[in-house]
């Protein structure tokens, strides 16, 4: 057994009765990593040596009143895209290969007053753009339940490492399922925050107005402590909420009764493998037996989000990757003719395909003679997505769906296909155009896969989500499969 | 027919200041000719009186205390600049 197979709450515990140490967390964790991440490949950098320093010296205030926070000496990994001050923060790009960050991201600041540990750095896809980790610039991710699968993305490292057990949890990043879909096809349980619930300050911006920060971990009960303690207003990002944090844990009653659940029938129509609905049909059971209602609803929106979705995001993401250019940081190309000849070769080396192919897009969309006819048509679609949330939430407490269409799927099988690559986000998608937050939690496997139930609330109301998700997790046993590596 | 031609194609590369090759302009077009005629289903939506949105929170020119702060010190802020000279980023020239 492995000391991450307790909770948070456990491990604090044993902690302070002195049973384990701050550094057996630590070791557990590199241990782990020694053991699988040849196989996961879940790590960009380790962050070994002062992982170690640090937990030595928590060790001595152990059982004293400075180790009463509930995270003190938990281990943690870090999305690459979430900078880092003096460890290495690479987005998973060349452009960004060695680039040590001069301050840390309003999470990371929070995380080392909470006093966790941080292990190192996530692989991701490129700059956050993708959905299986194939578009890291430096390794591929593998899915801890079938290696020959991807760990979904852009979160993929986050995901696999807390379902391999190098990490008791890490933070990803979502921007249209970035978190909820690695943390479906791994089996653990992600969560994408209200946007504007945490600061971005010190993320690595791809498209500001849908990108959150979110926890990643193995039960619901972690999620809502590691959510709390990253939550809040924060003076260096305009756009976080000025809105109380509520207890999160405090809402995990067990108790659902009265609790109104709509069912899009989008969600569960084309396009949506038969045992992915199948799973939802069965949590669905599940949640009536704890005394919840559940009604089918429309979206009516919901097919035009993946297209709202990608000129959005591809918009915002050509204007936040113009800072890309060779000259205050990052990689310059060798003997440039002059200026421009630097920014354009520089760029052109640096980034890879993907990452190019969502500037052409997002620049297309906002050139002159095309602006109204795609970036401000999918602005007005979007609000009507957003009306559609509004709508069902007036009537109803929570909206349940699949978190993706199907299980992970083989490296390699979608990689030539943009388009179908970006169909495994229609599920997620939408919960980003309209800032509602929502999650992913374990609910089933199919041949050996794990399938995700998403829950998504109403704006700020990641209570009520968290009570759902914790009350289906504590009636079924999904959560406790583990890979075997 | 296409929506977008090898010149557009290579005219937004120049906006986006990536160097792209006849190859890639090539795979662009393909691509991006995939994805415009692909959002081009959001012309089926009438959007006449549809108020757009940039972002989803309600709340305008936020602003913060107009108090000075330090800035960060010059070897830090230049510790990640490729090329740098008597504490200044350095490119090539720009008048030719």
């Amino acid at each position: 057994m492995s000391l991450f197979d307790h909770k948070v709450s456990d491990l604090h515990e044993l902690l302070h009765k002195k049973e384990i140490k701050v550094t057996d967390l630590v070791d557990e964790s590199y241990k782990r990593i020694g053991e699988v991440d040849e196989k996961v490949q879940a790590f960009l950098t380790l962050d070994e040596e002062k992982a170690r320093e640090t937990a030595s010296k928590m060790d001595e205030k152990l059982g004293s009143d400075e180790s009463k926070g509930l995270l003190f000496g938990m281990p943690i990994g870090v999305k690459d895209n979430i900078v880092t001050k003096g460890l290495r923060t690479t987005c998973a790009s060349k452009i960004l290969e060695n680039f040590d960050p001069i301050y840390d991201a309003t999470v990371v600041q929070k995380l080392h007053h909470a006093e966790t540990i941080t292990i190192g750095k996530l692989n991701m896809d490129e700059f956050a753009m993708g959905s299986s980790n194939e578009n890291s610039a430096y390794k591929k991710t593998r899915n801890p339940w079938n290696l020959e699968t991807v760990p979904g993305g852009s979160s993929g490292g986050s995901a696999a490492s807390v379902a391999s057990g190098e990490v008791l949890f890490s933070l990803g990043s979502d921007t249209g399922g970035s978190i909820r879909q690695p943390a479906a096809f791994c089996g653990v349980v992600g969560l994408k925050p209200t946007y504007g619930r945490v600061s971005r300050f010190g993320l690595v911006a791809f498209a500001s107005s849908l990108d959150q920060i979110g926890p990643i971990t193995r039960t619901v009960e972690d999620n809502a402590y590691l959510l709390q303690a990253i939550s809040g207003l924060d003076p260096m990002d305009s756009t976080s909420a000025k809105i109380d944090v509520p207890n999160f844990v405090q809402s995990l009653t067990g108790d659902i009764k009265g609790l109104k659940i709509a069912v899009p029938k989008e969600y569960l129509g084309e396009g949506v493998s038969e045992e992915a609905r199948q799973s939802v049909l069965d949590a669905l059971k599940v949640l009536e037996k704890l005394g919840a209602t559940w009604e089918e609803v429309s979206l009516p929106h919901s097919k035009y989000a993946l297209a709202t979705y990608y000129l959005l995001s591809s918009s915002e993401a050509s204007a936040n990757l113009a800072r890309f250019d060779g000259v205050r940081y990052g990689y310059r190309t060798e003997n440039p003719k002059n200026l421009l000849d630097l920014y354009k070769k520089s760029r052109a080396e640096g980034f890879g395909d993907e990452v190019k192919r969502r500037i052409m897009l997002g620049t297309f969309a906002l050139s002159s003679g095309y602006y109204d006819a795609y970036y401000k048509k999918a602005q007005k679609v979007r609000t009507l997505i957003k009306n559609d949330f509004e709508e069902v939430f007036s009537k109803y407490d929570v909206i349940i769906g699949p978190t993706t269409p199907t299980p992970a799927f083989k490296i390699g099988e979608n990689i030539d296909d943009p388009l179908t690559m970006y169909a495994n986000d229609i599920l997620t998608i939408p919960v980003n155009l309209a800032g509602v937050p929502g999650i992913s939690v374990p609910c089933g496997f199919a041949n050996g896969l794990p399938l995700g139930l998403q829950i998504i609330g109403k704006h700020f109301d990641e209570s009520t989500v968290y009570r759902v998700a914790h009350a289906f997790e504590q009636a079924t046993d999904y959560h406790k499969q583990k890979p075997v590596l | 027919m296409s929506r977008i031609s090898t010149d557009q194609v290579k005219h937004v590369a120049n906006l986006a200041r990536l160097a792209i090759t006849e190859e890639e302009a090539e795979m662009f077009k393909k691509q991006l000719d995939a994805m415009i005629s692909f959002a081009e289903e959001l012309n089926e939506i009438n959007t006449d009186h549809v108020e757009p949105t940039s972002h989803v929170l309600d709340m305008k020119n936020v602003m913060r205390e107009d108090k000075p702060q330090k800035g960060l010190p010059q070897s830090e802020v230049l510790k990640n600049a490729p090329e740098h000279q008597d504490g200044q980023v350095k490119v090539p020239s720009i008048i030719e």
